[in-house]
């Protein structure tokens, strides 16, 4: 049984042939690589403008979220004010479903970030391969008789043949990953706008599925502390008491009509 | 020896330091055999600092083939597996 080196090395060795048994000729070799080489480093350049657009693309639902968030927290205060605790709970559960989609488009953007560079340092790296080949080639054709131009030439053909299918597997796995998390961010995207806040109040008591996702995303302490938070802020005391207990210095909503003037910060 | 990180690089690895790396390399198929996800990347992950750091950076301008070449760093239980029946990592 072949280590996972020999089995990986035992497939990449079958590609390169693959890739270099085309020509038998040994200079036909040569430019079949090079051209080879023009293409993938084209298409390396067309993976990182992909990256690039799906990062940006990850940002601007990033800016979206954000103003989201001010939002529904906006309306989860307005609703509190006019009485309405349900329907500030919802808004506050969406908003900490969001603020999570938030921290999870942070870390995918990172992610993108640092697959750019990789990308950008193979597209250097083939590039100086490539220029080693060239310059290579030439000497070889000068230089040696067919038969030993041959060994050379294969021996330099599989470095670069080697470089080029690992090349290959960075983008193709660059491109897998950035095609994974536009999928999401679309997915999230589209709960998203279903379920917008406007449409809220006309759901009525009424959960959707919507609002069980978004709830599923938000950890519901989270949730009942914000409103416990909200209730104190506002000076509708109450409901608030319990929430807030521990780290509270003394009788924090105590009572009813307490001002709230000072602003307890949990 | 010449090894090479897919997706990373190569590393020319003295001689002495192989037995080093063979020993890993069959520790992480052992992992990957018993589906042990945890150990699996422990070991890989020991494995690719093993070449990392025994080993010395082949530069960019020569064309040298590997005489092992190792998953990619971010390899899943999974691709490794599948790598053993045949599918492989590399595309097309």
């Amino acid at each position: 049984m072949p280590g996972l080196s020999g089995r990986m090395s035992t497939v990449v060795k079958a590609k390169i042939s693959k890739l270099l048994d085309r020509a038998e000729d040994p200079s036909e070799t040569l430019e079949y690589s090079y051209q080879k080489q023009i293409e993938l480093l084209q298409n390396v350049k067309k993976g990182i403008a992909d990256v690039v657009t799906s990062k940006k693309r990850l940002q601007l639902q990033e800016e979206k979220y954000q103003q989201q968030i001010v939002k529904l927290d906006t309306q989860a205060r307005q609703a509190l004010a006019a009485g309405n605790e349900e329907l500030a709970r919802t808004a506050l559960e969406r908003k900490n479903g969001l603020q999570t989609e938030l921290q999870s488009l942070d870390s995918q953007i990172a992610q993108l970030e640092q697959q750019q560079e990789q990308m950008t340092a193979s597209e250097q790296k083939l590039r100086a391969k490539l220029e080693q080949f060239r310059s290579k080639k030439e000497v070889i054709k000068a230089q040696y008789s067919a038969a030993e131009a041959q060994v050379r030439i294969s021996e330099a053909a599989t470095g670069v043949g080697e470089e080029m299918a690992d090349v290959g597997l960075a983008m193709q796995r660059a491109l897998d990953k950035t095609e994974n998390m536009r999928a999401r961010a679309d997915a999230v995207q589209e709960l998203e706008a279903a379920g917008t806040f406007d449409d809220l109040t006309q759901l009525g008591s009424g959960e959707d599925d919507i609002d069980r996702q978004l709830k599923a995303l938000s950890s519901s302490s989270d949730v009942d502390n914000e409103l416990a938070k909200m209730k104190a802020e506002l000076g509708t005391g109450g409901a608030a008491k319990g929430e807030l207990g521990a780290g509270a210095p003394g009788d924090t909503a105590g009572g009813e009509s307490a001002g709230a003037g000072q602003e307890q910060t949990g | 020896m010449i090894v090479r990180i897919a997706t990373e690089g190569q590393y020319d690895v003295a001689d002495a330091d192989v037995e080093g790396l063979n020993d890993l390399d069959n520790r992480a198929v052992s992992a990957c055999e018993a589906r042990d996800e945890q150990s699996f990347h422990e070991v890989f992950a020991q494995l690719l600092d093993y070449v990392r750091t025994k080993g010395t950076p082949v530069s960019d301008d020569e064309l040298v083939g590997s005489e092992m070449i190792l998953p990619p760093p971010d390899v899943s239980l999974a691709e490794a597996r599948a790598e053993f029946q045949g599918e492989g990592l590399i595309p097309g």
